[in-house]
């Protein structure tokens, strides 16, 4: 009990130490495919632990930050560096393309909108739960099972049905099942498009719920789009606010939520039923 | 019963030494050279037609034709019997077209070429495998895409060859590729050791004759040079198993050769030989039977 | 002691002897002379010629002759002699404005400047079995005109072009990959696409043309111009220095033109598909340029979606060579395989309670 008791306060300290220094910085980042259509001039960093969210109507920019934040799609302008784990900052798009491929399938995950398009549709959930520890190398049958079992447990999947086909999964558990395969690497930073876009309110709100008590526990830093000011509110720390390809306001969660002050924020609050 | 080597028969001098023109073959040389300094790796080559039909042994006939030299003895087989009707097709190609000589015996090979077995008898540093390959890519059937499977492979990123073996062993309880089964080579490149049983593929490792591979009509080339690690893919808990048979060869008695099974009358019986139709030769030359 | 059955030299010679009887038929019959096909079979030849990748109406007729008019196995005859040739040089690219013309048509507009010109075609025969053929012996032709003078004209879409309304296609003035020599790799460029089409399977890219139409990669296609005549080849032999004409060659020129709607950028424009071809072949010519279209569809910033889009898809089985090849491999003995999958098959087929153990 003791050393266990041990172990975890280590664990704390060395949560302590990481989050004094950000995660991702980001400066002057932005990709136009026309007039305002894309993103332009965004700054911001982020800290270890902590969630983000973009918000905005569609066309706002959203996606198009997402794709350059994530590694998918060079940027005009800006550049983001990256701590590493070992504590090395990486100039994201001047690495090369395998140091990016490398991050990520290590330390990123990017949990897609459509769980489809995250899966690999053709092989067995505990196959896409191991995928990612094979990219890095485990080599043992038994270790790959265990971490398909277990981690179908933590996202709420019966573990017997690891050798099923996705297909055979409702839509929120597939998206739970992309959840399990992004995070069984151990992240440290997840993108997520609109993850529970597709779903009911009430595999909304379960899934809501995982993925709080995944963030918390797994402390992960989060980027996470959405235009769905519910979600934001109950998963971000901090907002930003897009319109037409520009950040029009930010900061924490609530005084964005409570008190916008940019009138498109206002707009944007005042549209929705709050809870 | 086992045909001695052929001695050098007269060359048609209507093609140029081995059919291809110089160029051709300095071209080929060169991409033969690249791949030799890069194990495992394949390299695009500028294929030319041959007048035999591609998937028949076009990319193996090419290399053997670049490397070949006017006093090479040659053996060609197919699932390792020299007289499968392409064998001899392709050995009779390189008789006539450059003259060489010709020989049913591994031993007295300087070149050998092959579509889907490596030779029973241990090969040497003098001997050079010229495979045939239909399909070079390993990643081909999980990734259709050759623009993706290059960069996967720049970037040695190989994960998800590792998803189909695990995929198999939840399945069937057993990695369930037979033949072409994939293999690391010199820990760097995953490579397709075209369709030869698994049962050969440590053959390939360590071996001390160069290993040449040919796909003609995807026009890539690739080579495992002598002495070099080639493993197989597998897990730690699963590991790599070739083929093993309860029987032995009905004609030489071998226990520890790949045998082709025979069905021998109407009600099925069956009876198992070796595949290799010389090095059975040799057994029972030297007295050995199934009996 | 089992010994197993023995392929060996003495069947392929016979194999070969068996054909070569084949190939003749009942020798009461005259035999068909290259000239005869050459004369008589000429749009076979031209396919011969295309997907041979040689232009030699002799020895595509000889081919013909030789694969028993297996068209494909003839293609495949020719390329394999095409191989052993010597590369001297490059011609000057075709000037196909200067074609002397036997038939061009536009579909775009009512008449255009040179006229159309309705030339030996099947269009408007009715697909009646003409059972006067039956009867050998001079057919009785219709006159042609001796003195009909064929004028140099202009393409039609180079009127569009000075309009500003479909996109000019410009030559970058790069040299290009001779597909034969150095082997295709993706993304490919025009230039080597369209050596890949040219050389392509006819009925292939007939399939894939067709699909285009009927919404898979949907590109609107109108047939610009379809022109069939003969063009001049030139040569620039270095130590001469000037070109100079060694010949004429019959070609098939399409030109599609397909909608394009434009972007926030570019104001709308048309676009086009080109496909060539040796001799009289229409279809192939308008097929290669409905897939050359739709391979175009990242230039345009389309959505690719469909078969006829994916140049991997289609430049990597479109050639019939190739393909025939690969297919007909299936027959030469692969049980060394077949034995490993046995094998296997058996061993997963054992109760799960003998794996346990």
């Amino acid at each position: 009990m003791n050393s266990a008791h041990a172990m975890n306060d280590a664990t704390q300290a060395a949560r302590q130490a990481d989050r004094a220094q950000p995660l991702l910085q980001v400066r002057g980042l932005g990709k136009l495919y026309g007039p305002q259509k894309g993103c332009q001039g965004v700054d911001f960093t982020l800290y270890p632990g902590e969630v983000l969210g973009i918000v905005g109507e569609s066309g706002s920019g959203k996606s198009t930050l997402l794709s350059l934040l994530s590694g998918r799609c060079p940027p005009d302008a800006g550049v983001i560096d990256y701590r590493r784990r070992d504590g090395r900052w990486l100039d994201v798009y001047s690495a090369s393309e395998a140091e990016r491929r490398t991050l990520l399938r290590t330390e990123w995950a990017f949990v897609e909108q459509n769980p489809r398009d995250g899966l690999r549709m053709s092989v067995s959930a505990g196959a896409n739960i191991g995928e990612r520890l094979m990219a890095q190398g485990v080599r043992n049958y038994q270790a790959l099972r265990a971490a398909g079992l277990d981690w179908l447990a933590q996202v709420e999947i019966d573990p017997q049905r690891i050798d099923d086909l996705p297909r055979t999964f409702s839509g929120g558990m597939q998206q739970r099942l992309q959840i399990a395969r992004n995070l069984v690497s151990g992240p440290r930073l997840v993108f997520m498009d609109e993850p529970t876009g597709g779903l009911d309110v009430s595999v909304q709100a379960r899934l809501l719920d995982l993925m709080r008590g995944l963030v918390r526990e797994l402390d992960l830093a989060v980027v996470l789009v959405t235009h769905d000011l519910a979600v934001a509110r109950l998963l971000a720390d901090r907002l930003m606010v897009m319109r037409r390809s520009q950040v029009v306001e930010a900061g924490l969660t609530d005084q964005i939520l409570d008190d916008p002050q940019h009138p498109y924020s206002q707009l944007l609050v005042s549209s929705v039923l709050q809870p | 019963m086992n045909a001695a080597t052929q001695p050098r028969p007269r060359r048609d001098d209507a093609y140029n030494f081995a059919y291809l023109d110089e160029q051709t073959k300095r071209m080929i040389r060169r991409g033969l050279l690249k791949a030799v300094a890069i194990p495992g790796y394949q390299v695009p080559f500028g294929g030319r037609e041959m007048p035999l039909p591609y998937g028949w042994g076009t990319g193996g006939m090419q290399l053997t034709a670049a490397i070949l030299g006017a006093d090479d003895v040659l053996k060609v087989i197919d699932q390792s019997a020299d007289d499968t009707t392409n064998a001899v097709s392709i050995r009779r190609f390189f008789a006539r077209t450059a003259g060489v000589a010709t020989t049913e015996q591994t031993a007295q090979a300087s070149i050998i070429q092959t579509r889907h077995r490596i030779p029973e008898t241990p090969l040497t540093a003098d001997q050079i495998m010229v495979f045939q390959v239909p399909n070079p890519d390993p990643l081909r059937f999980i990734e259709p895409l050759e623009s993706e499977t290059r960069t996967l492979h720049a970037l040695k990123d190989y994960g998800v060859m590792h998803v189909k073996l695990y995929e198999d062993i939840a399945t069937f309880g057993h990695i369930a590729t037979a033949y072409a089964y994939p293999v690391t080579v010199a820990g760097r490149y995953v490579m397709d050791p075209s369709p030869i049983p698994k049962f050969d593929n440590p053959k390939l490792h360590m071996s001390p004759a160069l290993m040449l591979f040919g796909a003609g009509r995807e026009k890539r080339l690739y080579a495992v040079p002598p002495y070099t690690q080639v493993s197989s893919l597998d897990f730690e808990d699963h590991p790599f198993a070739p083929q093993r048979w309860e029987q032995h060869c009905a004609i030489c008695g071998s226990e520890d050769t790949f045998l082709d099974e025979l069905i021998v009358d109407d009600q099925g019986t069956q009876s198992f030989v070796c595949s290799d139709t010389d090095y059975c030769a040799q057994r029972v030359a030297q007295g050995r039977d199934g009996q | 002691m089992y010994v197993a059955v023995k392929g060996g030299e003495r069947a392929i010679d016979n194999a070969h002897r068996l054909l070569a009887k084949k190939r003749r038929g009942d020798t009461a019959v005259a035999e068909l002379g290259v000239e005869q096909i050459r004369q008589q079979l000429p749009l076979a030849v031209a396919r011969v010629m295309s997907e041979g990748s040689l232009y030699d109406e002799q020895l595509a007729a000889l081919a013909i002759k030789q694969a028993a008019g297996d068209l494909v196995e003839a293609i495949f005859l020719l390329r394999a002699y095409r191989t052993t040739l010597p590369r001297f040089c490059a011609s000057l690219p075709i000037d196909t404005s200067r074609m002397l013309l036997s038939r061009r048509l536009s579909a775009t507009f009512k008449d255009v400047p040179g006229g159309q010109l309705l030339g030996p075609t099947f269009d408007y025969t009715h697909r009646l079995l003409d059972f006067s053929l039956l009867a050998e012996g001079d057919y009785p032709g219709p006159d042609v005109h001796g003195h009909a003078q064929l004028e140099p004209c202009p393409h039609v879409l180079g009127l569009l072009a000075k309009e500003g309304l479909i996109k000019e296609e410009t030559d970058l003035g790069e040299a290009a990959d001779d597909i034969t020599r150095t082997p295709l790799e993706y993304p490919a460029s025009r230039a080597q696409r369209l050596q890949a089409l040219a050389r392509g399977d006819e009925g292939f890219l007939l399939a894939l043309g067709y699909s285009s139409q009927r919404g898979y990669g949907r590109n609107h296609p109108f047939a610009g111009e379809i022109r069939i005549g003969e063009v001049d080849v030139w040569l620039e032999p270095e130590e001469l220095g000037f070109p100079i004409a060694i010949g004429a060659i019959e070609i098939t020129e399409c030109e599609m033109v397909n909608q394009f709607v434009g972007s926030t950028a570019e104001p709308a424009q048309f676009t086009r598909g080109y496909g060539l071809a040796f001799g009289h072949a229409e279809r192939k010519a308008m097929a290669m340029a409905l897939v050359d279209r739709s391979l175009r569809a990242e230039e345009y910033g389309e959505e690719i979606q469909s078969p006829a889009q994916q140049q991997e898809f289609v430049l990597a089985h479109c050639d019939n060579v190739e393909a025939a090849g690969f297919v007909s491999h299936l027959k030469l003995p692969h049980y060394v395989d077949f034995q490993s999958e046995l094998e296997l098959i058996r061993k997963l087929r054992k109760p799960s309670t003998e794996q346990a153990q």
